[in-house]
């Protein structure tokens, strides 16, 4: 009952807002569309201390509760997002998404790519004034790749030598490839040259942890209190399921450059009470904005509606192990052609999602994804040729396909999935079953591959490098749920892992992509965006592919109303 | 009545161990496992964790541990918030949630008993087909309507009130209070004037106005009383209901109570968390029942449980 009631209130709560839209918007409230002052940057690109508003706190809108502030065992999007301004590693992100120094101050690496020399940054220091050393990190690292751990993203650190072998259980957590050269100077062996591996270090899971805290207050280290970060923000307090306050950390080691001086994380389970929130003013940032309402955001909030591409792809998979797909390239092939993916994109999911036929999502440094030939021909080009290949496969109107489209329950996968399912019946006379189900259910029925045909699936990449997106296909991966075993894809991939030249890297990554492409294991439909509502008072933040946005680099400007000179003004920024 | 409250309590206990026991196996039936996310884990970090919480035990094992844990009061880790245990997530969260809840409680009390009974004494007048019909469409519209129908107006629309969030101050429980004590207050009215339409014509209150008694004295000591007995009734388990949070108008308002733990608990399959809350349910629901039956004894002179008097 209080599953249906859910599901009713998610409903109605876009209802509700859809009800509101005929109203007149002129009771927006004045303070949160205020516009704001215009400003010369600074030489070091900063505003001048005179447009700054006098209270630097932002409010963020973060979607779930963290399952926890352990950056070793945490999981998820808003986890992170916290994470990144609670900690640092020893490279961190400019607002642009590049990789630069971070507790480190810069590094060497060997001839052959295999050894990385960090030298940290003499002012880095803990949140309670210690110093942190190159003995944290040896310390974190084996903590992180130890099985005892069972650190969600432990696989991140595989690069790392030793690492696989001691995550299985198979070497000591000694053996881990990582030295302290001295207090200052850490040392990391790899056991292949990974191109993207200084990318790594800005994930969560390659962070320092604590250890006298954590061993002293076991898996309460991270409350408020008695968590010790090293990033620009310590944690002052922690509501679950209410808010997660930061303020500054006066021991980072950039902690003069910093200007937004706390910030609140509020937990939100529907989006529309987090728009609401948004539209009364009191938050600063959302992190989600109701999906159905892109129209009137665009006609009513344009200012502070911010779209912008994300490293992720949404596709449905095909589960190649059983009937009808197994053996079936002809058939999987009419499927993908017969989705029209610019009505999916700009009828369906509305929020400028790019259409694409690719897995791996456009914007990486040093990737060209390869384009498929069907992405270049007209939408008529590809249906005649979808029904040419689904006759070919054995089907015709008369005998038409029945399959299932299993899908986890979400007002969006609906729509999508219905669009799919209508575009397979109009173009081939498809009789498609869809079913939706609870997540977990979901994901349990996808890895057993027994009940599946077709299903949703989506990845955002891990780290910026197509690998992420590539080796979920690799036969023995844990989330191959298509079943796919290539040997030659195989192959492939352990290439990629051990290839020198970068050049050559790029290559067979390209190739790898279109083989996958080619065998028509999945059917690619959009590249993600991140969409939120900003204040348009808050600067310092930019778009970038990896959606990373850390609040150290971010500071709220004065709005034009409020800097008529008062002595209010006047006074706090003396103060 | 003290022999009747001893057995009623004993009586609870075996209610509880059926309660716990059923829990317990059902949620376990439900598919999926409170690991399993779309980035899965490795086989060997998987089974680190199944050990971990003794995951991978057998199930009699598993739920012999668990009826040992709360024999102690310990209510267990939370397989999904992993930095705190069920006991600090329900002393975090219940608190608010029972705030709410008695405040919602008292005004539907304040409010609907003293409404119900004015309407039964103008029985079929205008002033009853008003009141009633309110009430109807009180008790007819959802919260899940009326709560962002609220947050529009007083919020967004006026800026009034905050939108939501939390904190112990009237500004942000108004909207919350008021959201959960409209259909209670609905409820009430109407029960409370069906039982005192009742109890005006029964025949204790005809020979108490054929003694000359002032109507006043004959409603307020002779016919309230009797009429409030379905009244209590509905607020047993009401109240055990009202008080443990009500899941949508946590959603809507962000509040951090423990209603929206029946629903995220079973949806991340945090196991120790779903049973945490359907516990402390039971027992409220077995505590109201037996408070009801109490209140029952002391509000009408007619009942009594045993032989012993008071």
């Amino acid at each position: 009952m209080r599953r249906i009631l859910l599901v009713l209130l998610l409903s109605v709560s876009l209802i509700a807002c859809d009800t509101d839209s005929t109203s007149d918007t002129s009771s927006e409230p004045a303070a949160l569309m205020a516009e704001p002052v215009a400003f010369e940057p600074t030489e070091a690109g900063r505003p001048p201390k005179s447009a700054l508003a006098s209270e630097q706190v932002v409010h963020r809108g973060n979607a779930e509760e963290p399952q926890t502030l352990d950056p070793h065992l945490a999981q998820g999007v808003p986890a992170m997002t916290i994470l990144r301004d609670l900690f640092e590693g020893l490279t961190t992100t400019e607002p642009n998404g590049r990789i630069v120094p971070g507790s480190a101050a810069h590094w060497d690496i060997s001839r052959d790519g295999l050894v990385y020399t960090f030298y940290l940054d003499p002012d880095s220091r803990w949140s309670n004034g210690e110093p942190l050393t190159a003995q944290d990190f040896v310390w974190s690292w084996k903590r992180v790749v130890d099985p005892a751990t069972a650190a969600s993203y432990g696989r991140m650190l595989v690069p790392v030598k030793n690492a696989g072998a001691i995550l299985a259980g198979e070497m000591a957590v000694d053996s881990l490839g990582v030295e302290a050269l001295s207090d200052s100077s850490f040392q990391v062996t790899l056991e292949a040259p990974t191109p993207y591996f200084l990318g790594l270090l800005a994930h969560p899971t390659t962070y320092p942890v604590h250890r006298p805290s954590l061993e002293a207050h076991g898996a309460a280290h991270v409350r408020p209190g008695q968590l010790v970060s090293n990033g620009a923000y310590s944690l002052s307090d922690w509501q679950v399921r209410a808010s997660i306050d930061l303020v500054g950390n006066p021991h980072y080691r950039r902690a003069g450059e910093v200007i937004v001086e706390r910030v609140v994380y509020y937990p939100f389970d529907d989006e529309g009470t987090e728009f609401n929130r948004f539209r009364a003013g009191d938050l600063h940032w959302t992190y989600q904005v109701p999906s159905n309402r892109f129209g009137w955001l665009q006609d009513n909030m344009s200012e502070a509606l911010q779209v912008a591409p994300w490293f992720g792809t949404y596709f449905f998979g095909f589960n190649l192990q059983q009937p009808p797909f197994q053996d079936n390239l002809a058939l999987r092939q009419a499927l993908n052609l017969a989705v029209d993916r610019e009505i999916l994109t700009s009828r369906v999911t509305r929020f400028g999602e790019i259409p694409t036929y690719n897995l791996i999502p456009p914007g990486l440094p040093d990737y060209t994804p390869f384009v498929p030939e069907q992405a270049e021909w007209t939408q008529g080009e590809r249906e005649a040729a979808s029904q040419r290949l689904y006759a070919e496969a054995g089907y015709s109107r008369d005998n038409p396909l029945t399959v299932e489209l299993r899908y986890n329950s979400s007002e969006n996968h609906r729509r999508v999935a219905v669009a799919v399912a209508a575009m397979w019946k109009q173009v081939l006379g498809v009789q498609t079953r869809l079913i939706n189900e609870e997540f977990r259910v979901f994901l349990q029925n996808r890895t057993m591959g027994r009940v599946t045909e077709a299903f949703r699936a989506g990845w955002i990449g891990d780290y910026q490098d197509a690998f992420t997106f590539l080796e979920l296909f690799h036969s023995q991966h844990a989330r191959n749920d298509t079943g796919y075993a290539n040997p030659r894809y195989d192959l492939l991939l352990e290439q990629i892992a051990a290839e020198r030249i970068s050049a050559l890297r790029r290559n067979l990554m390209i190739e790898a992509e279109r083989m996958l492409l080619a065998d028509q294991v999945i059917l690619p439909t959009f590249v993600y965006v991140s969409k939120r509502l900003v204040n348009p008072r808050l600067k310092g933040w930019q778009d970038n592919v990896m959606d990373h946005h850390l609040t150290r680099h971010m500071y709220l400007l004065r709005s034009i109303e409020s800097t008529v000179p008062d002595a209010h003004t006047g006074q706090t920024e003396d103060g | 009545m003290l022999t009747y409250s001893i057995k009623r309590l004993a009586s609870a206990i075996p209610t509880l161990f059926f309660l716990i026991t059923v829990a317990f196996f059902l949620i376990r039936i439900a598919p999926g496992g409170p690991f399993d996310t779309e980035r899965a884990l490795p086989a060997e970090i998987e089974a680190n964790l199944a050990a971990k919480y003794h995951l991978d035990e057998p199930l009699v094992f598993q739920y012999a541990r668990y009826l040992w844990q709360i024999a102690r009061f310990d209510f267990g880790p939370s397989f999904h918030y992993l930095d705190w245990s069920i006991n600090d997530l329900i002393a975090q969260g219940a608190p608010v949630s029972f705030t709410l809840g008695a405040m919602a409680l008292v005004i539907a009390l304040l409010v609907g008993v003293p409404i119900g009974a004015w309407a039964a004494l103008r029985q079929n007048r205008p002033t009853d087909y008003t009141v009633m019909s309110v009430a109807m469409v009180g008790i007819s519209i959802p919260n899940f309507v009326m709560a962002p129908l609220l947050i529009l107006l007083f919020a967004v629309t006026l800026g009034w009130l905050p939108a939501g969030g939390w904190a112990f101050e009237p500004s942000r429980m108004l909207l919350p209070v008021i959201t959960l004590a409209l259909p209670m207050i609905a409820y009430i009215a109407r029960i409370t004037r069906g039982s005192m339409i009742e109890v005006l014509h029964s025949s204790f209150i005809r020979t108490a106005r054929a003694k000359g008694m002032p109507e006043k004295e004959v409603l307020m000591n002779h016919a309230l009383r009797p009429a409030l007995l379905p009244v209590i009734s509905y607020l047993g388990p009401a109240a055990a209901g009202i008080l443990t949070g009500s899941v949508v108008v946590e959603r809507i308002f962000t509040i951090p109570g423990i209603g929206s733990y029946f629903v995220q608990g079973a949806l991340n399959r945090d196991y120790t968390l779903v049973m945490g809350v359907v516990i402390l349910y039971g027992v409220l629901i077995i505590a109201f029942n037996f408070l009801v039956d109490l209140l029952y004894a002391w509000l009408d002179p007619r009942i009594r449980y045993d032989e012993v008097d008071v």
